[in-house]
């Protein structure tokens, strides 16, 4: 087991490494540099102005070893002007005394995540804030949606066929084809809406920020959770049908088990090793939703640091986004594989 | 809850039961008219091909047809009181305590998420409502009564911890925690090994008479009913045909389907060339396409025109002079039950012509990662086959014999060139081929190597006709010019499997499993082969079609010349086709000789105890009672010294523990009969037949 | 005018999509009628949930194709009517000509545009990408799945490294850095148009010659014939103005102007290019899956054993017994791209900022919601029904291909 997680953990490393430099090159293409250049200085600025600017502040260089410092392998760069000395890892201007006492290397390995071109700011302070107020999200999505999804998923597959199967399975299809943009803005229109008038909820997620409740968070969960709950549900609902045909299943009732018991002792165990894999997944979808939904309630989250970091190309906000988000998928897949094992006592015990 | 009270009438009782089951278009009956009882303590065996309705039967009297079946008539009475009528409550007081049942397949049967322990306390808890103390330990007696070593670690495992063999004595132990008054059992050796079934088929009759249980044993082998069970119901197409004691149904049947039957299946004393079998013409009907009258008319040699086929259905008639012996045909009494089987024309025995295939000190190793999931760790080295060593002629049957594990798979892998040899050679026509993987063969030689499959599901592509399939496998082996060239060659083919010519134009899916066989065939000789590797051909058909496909293959071979290396694990079959046997285990070739040297004595012990296992469906056969203890070793694990050492009964002969420590050196004792072990000559001559046909 | 009421809006809507009703009267009968020699198209009449599903598909796929034959749009989707900004459904259209059409059916937006008409347009953007962004995912997937999944190995793990690279990557993250004018300007998606629809090509081509390399006499036409004009159409795709790649530092020539029939803006081929990559890795997964599966089978063996070669086996032996579990996910896939496009719609991501497909509309209608429902609720009703249907279609296809 120790040997299978050091593996993975391996492997996960390699994505990552893979990912950020593909982040990393798509947001210093020459193009990319231009416009942060021009954001940053100014509209009008010459063929020239572009290239000095961008030298003047560290966007120069090569790709692999503008990559090599800022994950920190390579010593970060230094540039002496008439003024002092700038760097990646000096503040501002810094004399050459100063200069000398600063760091050499500053990249992600040393903890230095960068500096926001768009906020101003720490990207690691930037960062931290607003995946706190993600982490409430996720964590209320998928309190709501994990049980619910499985419930459904149980319920339906426990009886194939039947009525109840028939509508929960409909309703799961139902949610799978509605993606976060259409629920949120139906429910938006239906439950806050002066239109419609039931004015149930909140049509903006901002105040959650800083104090969550009921009416002001209740939609964005929803919203974000409806959408995965149906294919969580849907899997889980395979699962059990097929689980239910098992002929263990069959050797359980003919033992005289009731069937209240065959769903709860013999199937359930057996049906939630399939899901467990799917909702781990879900992870990578889920962010998408977070995104939507921080978009469309105006909740300043990650999502939100997501959209603000891309559209600016914030290039170090952008790498950390980017660092953070794949970190959380593999993770979760790290999780759903010693999940799966820890469930399946096939693989566990062999 | 507690057991019903006492009874003294038939255990079950099942009278003119009718199953249907209902799809969108139409109602399927499963099961017509169908009638048996079981009295206290008797083992009823219930026999047919598949698609007979014993199955459904089983379910029927479970009361567990799913939502699509139906019993549209008839009663299933359990001591008495009929099970369609109780609530759903007093049926689960019965399924399980009662009732029990024993399936197929032991791995499915048990919930691979739950300790073994806790599936068998599950029982008594359930139905006696005793505390977990006293389940776990009624649980350990039986586990210790189904001859399972170390019961308290089998009680804390996981089922895929089990083998094969043990997993089905757990399912046995389950079923007999509550000691039920009747139990049914659906093939439950099916999915076993011959040896490991032997020793279950000994354990069910042991703890039957032990327990004072009642069964329905229902099996498609006819030789295993006669080993188990003390009355006999033959089933044919959803009727029962015929119904009586073992031996009245054995020795005096009474329904020509019961007699062609036997006729089809290879009983010590037939052979492929003095007495070959008989194959049932034609076809099981399809349950909504059965035929008016009697079901079994259209096959039938003793067919009557406007009488078996009279739109009527045909009553049950008893047999005068035998106890409860009762057929399902018109004319049973005109029919001359005695007279000699007309014997289908006989055939002269055809002479091995040149060697062809040599194979020498053959070796073939896996490197496999000890634990598959995790990857890494140390590699273990698999020896699936070891110093392999044999002849095959021109116009030769070379039987391999070995249970699971034992390498013949292996074997041609390698013949084929699918893999590689590790060491040792593989000669065919003096050119050496064991390190030509297959991409690198000429035509020539892998049109002369061919291979018929096992499963008949499986062996065709779905997806592409029949016609198509044998002009591809045309095109490959260059044979033919053109497209019509290669389609009049494709039917050519079809004519000589047998098949009608319309065939080449339908889908793999519109054929029966022996048909599929037969297709399977003719693109195995789409290139002229002379070698055959046939792997298990008929052991997935029905009993009634194995015939017709074996004697299909002697008959291309007689033709063609063809060297036939049929691999099988059933002896009957092999003792009728086959000149020479090869008898391998874990990888090893412990005997090898012509089929009499090798179904007589000296046996290797391993052959002897394979020997006594087979089923035979004759009463008349007397056969020394062998049963081997535990499970074939794995092959990823062998024992040191020789291979069968933890199994053998002879082991105590051999002085100085020399079977544990070293590896027989094979040998020669005469006439190319050769074995692999330590057992002295004295020894070897002391041994006596197993098979024994009593005088008539 | 009056504004019109609700049923003589609901009754014009449904006069407006007359082509769209005979249309499907006329396929449906027509399916219904020959449904027992149609093999699984025809067995999917036999389902309910089936119908349902195709039946809604089938009304998008008219719609779509209907209005961009500007059959049953009523107003020019972008032109803005002074006057009519942020009206309700039924609102007459002041100075309207003859031949004009007198109402905005279903309102009109906050730039004053005919929201039925945009609804009807936007179905036609999602119509022309979806489906043949599937079908390029599908030749990726599947000419990388079959061997994965075949030989295994070494070529396996790169490859299933390489596809859990692109799946562990969030699907909106990639789209804000791939899909950017700025990107666009770098030649990037015409390097990636250049890969991916380079499967196409090797597909065909290995098939075709797997299969007929016995024949040589109908081989040695077939396959340059073939091949010529699926390269042809390959370099028409991904070569635009005379060039493939054009950039302001370089540029590589494509196929001569002359030849070239059609040019695909900048702006589609990065949407396109990038929901074919985000796509693809899915049906990688699957297909190796299936190909291992099924190459345990005893046919493949018996391929094996008489010589054939590996892409034979895989692709006209193992492929065509795929097809139950491909097809439907090919509905499921379709149904997740057309999610995907709203996604980009919804962000503005890479179509022009006025295109009337149906995320851009949402994200449009969305910002007035609390007060006009109407822009912004008909655009996501579409794209419900539109996914719900080829869902269901998914779901009945996999309940009838099971019952075989």
């Amino acid at each position: 087991m120790g040997l299978f997680i050091l593996r993975r953990s391996g492997v996960m490393l390699l994505t990552a490494l893979c990912l950020t430099f593909i982040v990393f090159f798509l947001t210093n293409l020459y193009p990319n540099l231009e416009k942060l250049a021009k954001t940053q200085g100014n509209f009008r600025m010459s063929d020239e102005a572009v290239a000095s600017w961008l030298d003047a502040n560290g966007y120069g260089g090569s790709m692999v070893s503008k990559y090599g410092q800022w994950l920190g392998v390579l010593p970060g760069w230094t540039r002496e002007t008439e003024k002092g000395v700038t760097g990646r890892c000096i503040t501002g201007t810094a004399s050459a005394e100063q200069a000398a006492e600063a760091p050499t290397f500053c990249g992600i390995l040393q903890g230095d995540w960068g500096y926001s071109t768009r906020f101003k700011d720490e990207v690691s302070d930037i960062i931290s804030e607003r995946l706190g107020n993600t982490g409430l999200l996720m964590f209320w999505v998928l309190m709501l949606m994990v049980p619910s999804a499985l419930l459904i998923g149980v319920l339906a597959g426990m009886r194939e066929g039947t009525a109840t199967d028939r509508t929960l399975s409909t309703a799961s299809i139902l949610t799978t084809a509605t993606p976060e943009y259409v629920s949120g803005v139906i429910f938006i229109a239906v439950f806050t809406s002066s239109t419609v008038g039931l004015k149930w909820f909140k049509g903006t997620a901002t105040s959650a920020m800083d104090n969550p409740n009921f009416e002001n968070f209740f939609l964005p969960v929803l919203t974000i959770a409806l959408y995965g709950m149906g294919y969580i549900a849907r899997m889980t609902r395979a699962s059990m049908t097929e689980v239910m045909t098992a002929q263990y299943i069959r050797t359980a009732r003919l033992k005289g088990v009731s069937f209240h018991n065959i769903v709860l002792k013999h199937a359930l165990r057996n049906a939630l090793i399939a899901p467990f894999t799917v909702i781990m997944l879900q992870f990578p979808w889920l962010l998408n939703g977070v995104v939507i939904v921080e978009t469309l309630f105006n909740y300043k989250g990650f999502g939100w640091v997501l959209v603000e970091a891309a559209g600016n190309n914030d290039i170090e906000l952008l790498l950390a986004v980017s660092v953070v988000s794949v970190v959380v998928v593999l993770v979760t897949q790290l999780i759903s594989d010693i999940g799966y094992v820890y469930l399946n006592p096939r693989i566990r015990i062999s | 809850m507690t057991k019903m009270a006492d009874y003294n009438g038939p255990i079950l009782e099942i009278d003119k039961l009718s199953i249907s089951f209902f799809t969108r278009l139409r109602e399927i009956p499963a099961v017509m008219d169908f009638s048996v009882a079981v009295q206290p303590g008797e083992a009823v065996g219930l026999v047919g091909e598949s698609g007979c309705g014993k199955s459904t039967v089983a379910l029927g009297v479970m009361q567990d047809l799913g939502k699509n079946g139906r019993i549209v008539g008839g009663t299933i009475k359990f001591k008495g009181r009929d099970l369609s009528e109780m609530s759903a409550e007093e049926l689960r007081g019965i399924r399980g305590n009662e009732i029990a049942m024993i399936y197929q397949e032991p791995m499915a049967s048990l919930n691979p998420a739950m300790r073994i322990g806790k599936q068998l306390m599950e029982v008594p808890v359930i139905h006696e409502g005793v505390s977990e103390k006293e389940a776990y330990q009624r649980a350990l007696e039986v586990v210790t009564d189904v001859r399972l070593p170390d019961p308290e670690r089998i009680l804390n495992s996981f089922p895929h911890q089990l083998s094969g063999g043990q997993q089905q004595r757990i399912v046995i132990a389950m079923a007999l925690m509550s000691k039920p008054s009747l139990l049914i059992l659906d093939e439950p050796t099916t999915a076993l090994d011959v040896t490991v079934e032997a020793a279950v088929v000994e354990l069910v009759k042991d703890l039957g008479k032990k327990y004072g249980t009642s069964m329905l044993f229902i099996s498609h082998n006819l030789g295993l009913v006669l080993e188990t069970c003390d009355r006999i119901c033959v089933m044919y197409s959803g009727e029962a045909v015929e119904r009586g004691s073992i031996h009245d149904v054995f020795d005096e049947m009474q329904h020509p389907y019961t007699q062609a039957l036997f006729r089809s299946i290879p009983l010590p004393g037939a052979d492929k060339n003095a007495r070959p079998l008989v194959a049932i013409p034609g076809n099981f009907p399809l349950p909504h396409e059965r035929p008016p009258g009697c079901n079994f008319g259209p096959r039938c040699d003793y067919f009557e025109e406007g009488r078996c086929d009279a739109d009527r259905v045909i009553p049950m008639a008893p047999v005068h002079g035998n106890d409860r012996h009762e057929t399902r045909c018109l004319r049973f009494e005109e029919i001359d039950w005695n007279a000699p089987l007309t014997l289908a024309d006989q055939k002269e025995k055809m002479p091995p012509g040149k060697v062809i295939l040599k194979m020498e000190n053959l070796k073939k190793y896996y490197e496999v990662a000890a634990n598959a999931l995790f990857g890494g760790g140390e590699k273990k080295v698999v020896k699936a086959n070891e110093t392999l060593s044999f002849e095959a002629r021109e116009s030769e049957t070379l039987a391999i014999v070995g249970e699971s594990g034992c390498g013949k798979s292996t074997f041609a892998k390698v013949l084929m060139g699918l893999e590689t040899a590790t060491e040792g050679q593989i000669l065919l026509d003096n050119r050496n081929i064991e390190q030509i993987p297959i991409e690198e063969r000429d035509t020539k030689t892998i049109s002369d190597v061919q291979m018929v499959f096992q499963n008949p599901f499986d062996t065709l592509n779905p997806s592409m006709t029949v016609g198509r399939q044998i002009m591809r496998a045309l095109e490959i082996f260059g044979v033919g010019g053109s497209e019509a060239e290669r389609r009049r060659r494709m039917l050519e083919l079809l004519d000589l499997v047998k098949l009608p010519r319309a065939f080449a134009d339908r889908m793999p899916r519109q054929l029966s499993g022996g048909q599929k066989q037969r297709v399977g065939i003719a693109r195995a000789f789409a290139g002229g082969a002379r070698i055959v590797v046939a792997d298990e051909p008929v052991s997935a058909l029905d009993v009634s079609v194995q015939a017709a496909v074996t004697d299909l293959l002697m008959e291309i071979q007689r033709k063609e010349k063809t060297t036939l290396l049929f691999i099988s694990h059933d002896l009957s079959i092999v003792r009728y086709l086959s000149d020479r046997v090869m008898v391998m285990y874990l990888g090893h070739v412990v005997e090898l000789g012509t089929t009499d040297q090798v179904f007589a004595p000296p046996y290797h012990p391993y052959t002897e105890a394979l020997l006594s296992a087979v089923p035979i469906a004759d009463t008349s056969v007397v056969k020394e009672h062998i049963v081997l203890e535990g499970d074939i070793p794995s092959a990823m694990n062998p024992p040191p010294g020789c291979p069968f050492q933890t199994r053998c009964r002879w082991k105590s002969e051999v002085p100085g523990g020399l079977c544990e420590r070293e590896v027989p050196p094979v040998r020669q004792l005469g006439g190319g009969h050769q074995v692999k072990c330590h057992l002295s000559d004295e020894v070897l001559e002391r041994m006596k037949p197993v098979i024994k046909v009593a005088a008539e | 005018m009056e504004p019109l009421g609700f049923f003589e809006i609901a009754l014009r809507i449904i006069y407006q999509l007359s082509p769209v009703w005979i249309s499907m009267v006329i396929l449906f009968a027509l399916s219904i009628g020959f449904k027992r020699r149609l093999g699984l198209y025809g067995k999917l009449f036999d389902s309910p949930i089936g119908m349902i599903g195709f039946a809604l598909v089938m009304f998008w796929v008219f719609t779509g194709i209907y209005g961009a034959m500007d059959m049953i749009v009523t107003h020019d989707p972008l032109s803005q009517v002074s006057g009519m900004k942020n009206k309700l459904p039924g609102t007459p259209v002041p100075g309207a000509g003859e031949g004009e059409y007198p109402y905005y059916l279903l309102g009109g937006d906050n730039l004053a545009r005919d929201v039925f008409s945009r609804l009807v347009k936007g179905a036609w953007e999602v119509i022309k990408i979806a489906p043949m962004a599937a079908v390029f995912a599908f030749m990726v997937g599947i000419t990388l799945g079959l061997p994965a999944g075949y030989y295994g190995g070494k070529l396996d793990t790169f490859l299933s490294f390489a596809a859990n690279l692109i799946l562990a990557f969030p699907v909106i993250l990639l789209f804000y850095l791939l899909v950017t004018p700025e990107i666009v300007a770098t030649g990037v998606p015409n390097y990636m148009a250049i890969v991916l629809f380079i499967f196409p090509i090797i597909f065909v081509g290995v098939l075709l010659n797997s299969r007929y390399y016995t024949r040589p006499k109908l081989r040695n036409w077939l396959l340059p014939v073939v091949l010529g004009t699926i390269i042809w159409f390959y370099l028409q795709l991904v070569s635009n103005g005379g060039y493939l790649i054009n950039t302001p530092e370089y540029a590589i020539w494509g196929l001569p102007r002359a030849m070239d029939m059609f040019d695909i803006p900048g702006g589609i081929l990065v949407v396109f290019v990038s929901v074919v990559f985000v796509n693809s890795p899915t049906v990688f997964r699957i297909v190796r899956g299936l190909t291992l599966d099924i190459k345990t089978r005893d046919y493949v063996a018996a391929a094996q054993t008489r010589g054939e070669g590996p892409w034979y086996i895989m692709l006209w032996e193992i492929l065509p017994n795929a097809r139950g579990p491909l097809i439907v996910d090919f509905c499921l896939r379709i149904g997740y791209t057309t999610i995907l496009l709203g996604t980009l719609g919804f962000f503005g991501l890479g179509l022009p900022p006025e295109s009337p497909d149906w995320g851009s509309t949402i994200n449009d209608g969305r910002k007035l919601l609390s007060i006009y429902l109407h822009p912004a609720l008909p655009p996501a009703f579409a794209l419900l029904t539109l996914v719900l249907g080829l869902n269901l279609l998914a779901d009945g296809l996999r309940e009838e291909s099971l019952k075989d």
